[in-house]
């Protein structure tokens, strides 16, 4: 072999390595530059900044306490109401419409065309439609009937914790059920029909084998939709009212730490800069955590090979 | 072996096998009734609002009905235009590696990160690029919103560009290398010749995505209404940022014109995604089965 055809290869390996290092580098560049930028609030505030409850601009008292609290709420409204709903579905198209392929398919394609709807018409839609109607028919008759329990005590105004949760409930379905859809997908056929060999039902099949076989995918899956909630800035932050709160109450205004990010970081300066930027280093760890999880779980469920988000 | 179901179906087990079949088609009409909304209520009141002028003027004052979105829609193409220029060669680039070099401890490694990147929220990323390029440009800019786009973009890019390039059969590669190409032409000619729909799929789902980002550019990009004459100075209005600030407003005027761009957003995600399931989708199977 020529030299000239050498040098080909080699010029070849070493740009695309390069673009490969690329992610590599942007990744621990962000570490790098959020730890920085956050430097002067961690050591004025140290750990104290993440059990502090008040979040002052003008007395320069910063605490991240009522946005971690926000987040895990309203992650936490969406997945308890996404979940079942997206396991529905995906156990709908990989189960019952085995016999129907182009039904499965186009239904398939819906959800998967909604999963790519910008999260800023989910907030449109959130703000102007769902927040009135969740206030007028939801959460004032909770109000009035169940009001005596704290879950249900402030006085609905439409742009809360709940509402917001309910938004990121629709946000994430999508997204959790077409990765839930694949995981069941995967299953190998012989263990439906082993089981149907000994007689079970439908449901039999589903509940004791393919669901079973499954479940870390579907922890996967559950864990993504959970990345894609405690990530999730405009829908959120279109509908949750913006207010630094920490009350059980469902129906009270609340913030998020994205929300904080988009609203306040452009007017910030000084320490007040620098804590939003904390802000957004715990989001990163977070994210970090959640999506490292998400990918081993699936590369495991998969054998190595990657499941199609 | 013994079973572990009783040999004849009891009447509970029907039962409970009829109950989940309703529960699991009522979590279909659950998942699937609230986008019907929304996208009905993007359709009608999107309708209402989307006319030539409305495509063609500038926004204007809350108080006026006559505001359109022509420079926002011009900024968002300007921005995703810039963002493709930087994210296309990189992501590209990083997939090829993926997967002509799978072996090496680099491409797992950085495909994990890859795939970490993706679910990552893109409000970090901006929050990122306005440290870095913002803070030292001291201005905003459609240069800085295109940087923070081309970083939702590069990790999409990547992962179907590996995805489509593994589907390249071995025999190829092998067949061409025994003819003596070496193996840089092989990887251009014949490796990305073969999967090159499945990288423009990813290319466009990329743009689609970038498309519909709102988070990212409000720390970079900012908002403007007017036409930006400089990509590295001055701030740049975007489609996805109109309906943010109009829609949270509470003039009636803004969430009009607010519902009018959402249509119009839609119409262009829809176009994107329609166009890589139909044209590019047959191709594909074409390709598989020829």
């Amino acid at each position: 072999m020529s030299i000239k055809l050498l040098r080909g290869d080699t010029i070849l390996k070493i740009l695309l390595a390069a673009a490969a290092l690329f992610i590599i580098g942007l990744l621990v560049a962000l570490a790098v530059e959020l730890s920085m930028g956050s430097a002067a609030s961690i050591s004025q505030f140290g750990p104290g900044f993440l059990i502090g409850t008040k979040w002052d601009a003008v007395h320069e008292i910063f605490g991240a306490l009522p946005f971690i609290y926000g987040t895990l709420l309203t992650s936490a409204i969406a997945l308890l109401i996404g979940l079942p709903i997206s396991l529905g579905v995906a156990i709908f198209i990989s189960e019952k419409l085995k016999a129907h392929q182009t039904f499965g398919y186009l239904l398939g394609t819906l959800v998967d065309l909604l999963a790519a709807v910008p999260s800023v018409i989910y907030g449109l839609w959130g703000v102007l439609i769902l927040a009135p109607l969740l206030r007028d028919y939801v959460e004032m008759p909770l109000h009035n009937s169940l009001g005596f329990i704290p879950l249900f005590s402030g006085t609905p105004f439409g742009f809360n914790f709940f509402t917001a949760g309910i938004v990121l409930a629709i946000m994430v379905i999508p997204t959790m059920s077409a990765v839930s859809r694949d995981v069941l997908s995967a299953v190998p056929n012989s263990q439906r029909e082993a089981m149907y060999s000994l007689g079970a039902t439908d449901w039999e099949v589903t509940q004791k084998s393919v669901l079973p076989y499954a479940r870390s995918g579907i922890f996967g899956a559950f864990v993504l939709g959970l990345g894609r909630a405690v990530g999730e800035t405009m829908a959120v932050t279109m509908v949750i009212g913006n207010i630094p709160t920490i009350t059980a109450n469902l129906f009270s205004g609340g913030y998020t730490l994205s929300s904080l990010i988009a609203n306040e970081f452009g007017e910030s300066s000084g320490i007040y800069q620098s804590a939003i930027i904390e802000i957004g280093l715990i989001l990163f760890l977070t994210a970090l955590l959640i999506n490292v999880l998400a990918r081993l779980l699936l590369w495991r469920m998969s054998h190595g090979r990657q499941v199609n988000v | 072996m013994k079973s572990i179901l009783p040999t004849q179906i009891s009447l509970w087990r029907k039962i409970v096998n009829k109950l989940m079949t309703i529960l699991v088609i009522v979590a279909v009409a659950l998942a699937v009734i609230p986008l019907i909304f929304i996208l009905g209520d993007v359709l009608l009141r999107g309708a209402a609002a989307v006319n030539l002028t409305f495509l063609t003027s500038l926004p204007a004052a809350p108080t006026s009905k006559n505001g359109g979105i022509a420079s926002p829609l011009v900024g968002s193409f300007t921005m995703v235009g810039l963002a493709s220029l930087f994210s296309i060669p990189i992501g590209v680039g990083a997939g090829m590696f993926f997967s002509e070099y799978s072996w090496s401890k680099l491409s797992t490694v950085s495909g994990f990160m890859n795939d970490v990147l993706t679910g990552f929220p893109s409000m970090v990323l901006g929050l990122f690029v306005f440290v870095v390029i913002v803070l030292t440009t001291k201005s905003f800019s459609a240069f800085a919103g295109a940087v923070a786009l081309s970083f939702v973009m590069i990790p999409i890019i990547a992962r179907t560009t590996d995805e489509s390039l593994k589907l390249v059969p071995n025999t190829l590669r092998e067949a061409s290398m025994a003819l003596g190409v070496p193996r840089w032409k092989t990887t251009f000619r014949i490796v990305v010749g073969t999967g090159k729909t499945g990288v423009l799929t990813g290319i466009i789902l990329a743009v689609a995505r970038a498309t519909g980002e709102t988070a990212p550019l409000i720390l970079t990009a900012f908002w403007s209404t007017h036409y930006a004459t400089n990509l590295f100075n001055q701030p740049i209005g975007s489609l996805t940022y109109l309906i943010y600030l109009y829609g949270t407003s509470g003039a009636s005027n803004w969430e009009t014109q607010a519902w009018g761009a959402a249509l119009i957003l839609i119409l262009i995600m829809l176009a994107l995604n329609l166009f890589v399931k139909v044209i590019i989708g047959r191709s594909l199977t074409e390709a598989r089965m020829g």
